[in-house]
């Protein structure tokens, strides 16, 4: 009985980690500031999302995506739905490349998504700028996207072992 | 040629349209909720000061605990840090005592003759109202350098309230909550704070560069500032009192921007000062 319940609890955890993780990085910002790099830092909730939307959304829910976008914004400080609709366009652009593959590769994934971040952040930039008037630094923002973009290859190798051990296949 | 539009609207459809299994929520449906915050941010609706207010003090509770591991990670780097450069600041640290000592003694003359000459001339003296609170978060995005505090309305926390770290100017409140409130750092693109350069007496404006440092701008007589000049605030506009230090100049070779290395080290902030400053007849 003992054991059942707590391979249960451990399946939870599997399932839920994701969404565990998308909301530890939301509120904390793993971006490693602290290293103090010029130029260096990258959004991981971008990663995350793009590849469980992608592979896996069960394992997030765009409602829950939707409120830990409400949650970076108020940790950020921008406006309040700004993230959401970021997170979510991530999402869109994830589910149609979803419907549109029928041979996945993580490479081709992996492209695909820079284009996907190229429009998301363009579409938060303009938003910012136009209707609230704020100063952005271009260059430290298209360091932001370009690490992200890097970033995007190991974290997606890793997700994919993760997802092998975890759910014992890939569910692509 | 129409077969391949047909399957780009069914996968865009499925895409946005289409709930999966488990999914409470449409995409579109989500994201029309999006557009609608933000739209209500725009017109600055009530309601939406509301929830910002209610969302911002359980997310910077939240934020402050989950942030705990990174922060000690964040200690412990700089622990071994400064060990490594123990020898070498101590010796700069003797030779700038001695010279602070030296000048010890002319700043307290200064300081005593300007007060009786403000006296005579019957100018404000200015009433200060000082508190000190904790940095819960130091999010450094590029978009916004802020940082919050453990101060809100509670606490009588206003908006515009000078924030310093030691006697160093550091920001200012732009954002108060019912225990929280967030803080401009004058680094930010953003931050715009009228200074006076000395010596000249050269009144200006301080802008954030985004980085770690500040920018001189909208000055005529930029090439009256000398490097190493000391950065005051000037107390125009009436928000800060004149002559909190700030930072000093720095000029590159061949450029002809004048930068600002901020005094306090915006990255290292674990308890500020919070001042509001009245004038008062003397």
């Amino acid at each position: 009985m003992s054991s059942k319940f707590s391979v249960s609890i451990l399946n939870r955890i599997l399932i839920n980690a994701p969404l565990l993780l998308l909301f530890i990085s939301v509120f904390n910002e793993f971006d490693f500031n602290y290293l103090n790099y010029k130029y260096f830092s990258f959004n991981f909730p971008f990663i995350l999302i793009f590849y469980w939307s992608l592979k896996r959304i069960e394992s997030l829910g765009y409602g829950y995506i939707f409120i830990a976008g409400l949650f970076n914004d108020a940790v950020i400080g921008l406006p309040i739905g700004l993230s959401s609709l970021t997170y979510l366009i991530i999402c869109g652009f994830a589910a149609y490349l979803r419907n549109i593959t029928l041979r996945p590769s993580l490479f081709k994934d992996w492209l695909y998504f820079l284009f996907t971040i190229l429009v998301a952040n363009s579409i938060n930039y303009f938003l910012l700028v136009t209707f609230f008037s704020t100063e952005l630094n271009y260059y430290e923002l298209s360091g932001n996207i370009l690490f992200t973009f890097l970033f995007y290859y190991i974290f997606g190798y890793l997700f994919d072992i993760y997802q092998r051990l975890a759910f014992g296949r890939k569910n692509d | 040629m129409a077969t391949n539009r047909d399957d780009f609207i069914i996968a865009i459809r499925s895409a946005f349209l289409k709930k999966g299994s488990k999914q409470r929520f449409s995409l579109i449906g989500l994201i029309f909720s999006s557009i609608f915050l933000i739209l209500l941010n725009t017109i600055n609706f009530p309601l939406i000061n509301y929830l910002k207010i209610s969302l911002n003090e359980i997310v910077y509770r939240s934020s402050f605990i989950v942030s705990i591991p990174e922060k000690k990670i964040q200690e412990f780097s700089n622990i071994i840090h400064n060990h490594f450069s123990l020898y070498s600041e101590h010796q700069k640290n003797k030779n700038e005592l001695a010279n602070y000592k030296l000048k010890q003694l002319e700043t307290d003359y200064i300081i005593s003759e300007n007060q009786r000459l403000k006296k005579m001339v019957e100018e404000y003296i200015f009433n200060t109202d000082e508190l000190f609170a904790k940095v819960l978060l130091d999010k450094k995005s590029p978009f916004l350098r802020s940082i919050i505090l453990n101060r809100g309305s509670k606490d009588k926390v206003s908006m515009g309230m000078a924030v310093l770290d030691g006697g160093y100017l550091i920001g200012k409140i732009i954002e108060v909550n019912y225990s929280t409130s967030r803080a401009l750092l004058i680094s930010d693109l953003n931050s715009k704070i009228p200074v006076s350069i000395e010596p000249g007496n050269v009144q200006s404006i301080l802008s954030g560069t985004g980085k770690d440092n500040g920018k001189i701008e909208f000055m005529q007589k930029k090439k009256l500032i000398e490097n190493k000049s000391i950065v005051y605030s000037s107390g125009s506009g009436g928000i800060f009192k004149a002559g909190i230090p700030i930072g000093n100049i720095s000029i590159e070779e061949n450029d002809e921007e004048k930068y600002v290395d901020f005094f306090s080290d915006l990255s290292q902030l674990s308890f500020v000062k919070l001042v509001s400053f009245k004038k008062g007849k003397n």
